[in-house]
């Protein structure tokens, strides 16, 4: 029970981090400062709900273990982060689609985790939410803006969505460790953010002027520590500083 | 809004007043008693007669990097205050508001030229598109404003401009 708390703890910790970092590689390449200034402000709120997470499972882990051990010093095996949020940046479409994707998914997630019958989840749940409301009407108007747009933003648009489909599915298949918490009213039941996920996704791609694909082929494993290729590279450049100077401090 | 307890000892009288002293760092005008970020003081007599303070805090936005300041700063003032030992709690729920923040906060904010957030709070939705809440221009007053982006200089400020004297701004969001 307590090991599958702490993984499940990590997956919701590992997703923040990992999308954080990816929009982080935004600061100072924005295409203009307003912007810039947004995604950061984006990577920032991810990154302090994943200490939130980590610093959660820390504790439940014990053995020395800290925010900072789990973040640099765990290999790409152990993160259990969705695929989703480690593929490449791509353009600032692929980025902002990639974001409302995921924003809205956490959106409907932490309004179910709010709920949970773990109390610190709960609480972190609460307080993630009210940062995510801003990112999903950042993401969307992006998304309609693009698809709704010119020739040429519609079609970088439209190559984004190609590009990301297929890592939609993963949202809602429960990991082994998720399933038991499910039952215990700890972890959310996927099953029910589904549809609201798919609503609300379908309703901006039809202001859009996007199609939702229907292929059905979900790309999966992330949850379980079986990543893309682009995970190692995140991790090497995340993960250098402690790496080449263990316990460095800032 | 923080609202200091009656019924409280000396000590604990002693704390608030030396917490009224601890600022932002980001907006150096305002304290953590207007930020609406401490959320209980207690004190723990120790085994050497002396008193332990004990402060839960919770934080703005989960990212937040004055969090940590912040901390350090409650420690310090503490320490030089005399007090030895002390434990500074940070709690997540019930989430920080705007409304959390004292009015005399709110007056300060705007002198120090950033828009208070609203004394009536816009529900937070996450509607593309929604009509833009009406922002007063702290240099000139005038209502004649508009949003630039909900993502301003930290993550608790959204940027502004004003149509009358063409000043940017930040305003301090609903939250
Ligand atoms: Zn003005």
């Amino acid at each position: 029970m307590n090991a599958s708390l702490i993984n499940y703890t990590l997956h919701l910790a590992d997703n923040a981090l990992t999308i954080g970092h990816r929009n982080s590689e935004w600061c100072g390449h924005g295409p203009v400062l307003e912007q810039d200034i947004a995604i950061s402000n984006i990577a920032l709120d991810g990154i302090g709900q994943a200490r939130n997470f980590y610093q959660y499972a820390a504790s439940l882990s014990g053995n020395g273990a800290t925010e900072d051990t789990l973040a640099y010093l765990r290999d790409v095996i152990d993160y259990k982060n969705l695929l989703i949020t480690e593929l490449p940046n791509g353009d600032w479409a692929q980025t902002t689609l990639r974001q409302f994707l995921f924003s809205t998914y956490q959106y409907f997630f932490y309004q179910q985790l709010e709920k949970s019958t773990d109390r610190q989840l709960a609480a972190i749940a609460e307080k993630s939410l009210k940062e995510v409301t801003y990112h999903v009407r950042w993401s969307s108007e992006w998304v309609i803006r693009l698809g709704d747009g010119t020739e040429e933003s519609h079609k970088r648009l439209s190559n984004a969505v190609t590009e990301l489909w297929n890592y939609t599915g993963e949202l809602f298949i429960p990991a082994s460790y998720e399933k038991e918490l499910i039952a215990t009213g700890i972890a959310v039941d996927l099953s029910v953010i589904q549809p609201l996920w798919q609503q609300k996704v379908s309703n901006v791609f039809s202001e859009a002027t996007i199609a939702i694909p229907d292929k059905s082929f979900a790309q999966q494993g992330g949850k379980e520590g079986i990543h893309t290729e682009h995970l190692g590279y995140i991790l090497a450049e995340m993960q250098f500083l402690q790496r080449a100077y263990p316990g460095a401090e800032w | 809004m923080t609202v200091i307890p009656n019924h409280i000892t000396e000590t604990e009288k002693k704390i608030w007043s030396l917490l009224e002293t601890v600022t932002d760092p980001e907006v150096p005008v305002l304290s953590v008693l207007d930020l609406g970020i401490i959320r209980d003081v207690k004190v723990q007599s120790t085994e050497e007669n002396n008193f332990k303070p004990i402060i839960t805090i919770t934080p703005t936005y989960s990212g937040c990097p004055a969090m940590d300041v912040i901390s350090m700063g409650i420690r310090m003032v503490l320490l030089q205050a005399g007090f030895k030992e002390m434990e500074i709690k940070q709690v997540l729920s019930p989430a920080w508001t705007t409304e959390w923040m004292s009015a005399e906060g709110k007056d300060k904010l705007k002198a120090y030229g950033i828009a208070p957030p609203q004394y009536k709070q816009a529900v937070c939705t996450p509607d593309a598109f929604q009509q833009e809440e009406a922002i007063q221009c702290p240099q000139c007053n005038s209502w004649h404003t508009t949003l630039i982006s909900q993502f301003g200089s930290t993550a608790c400020k959204a940027l502004y401009k004003c149509e009358d004297c063409k000043e940017p701004f930040d305003y301090f969001k609903c939250h």
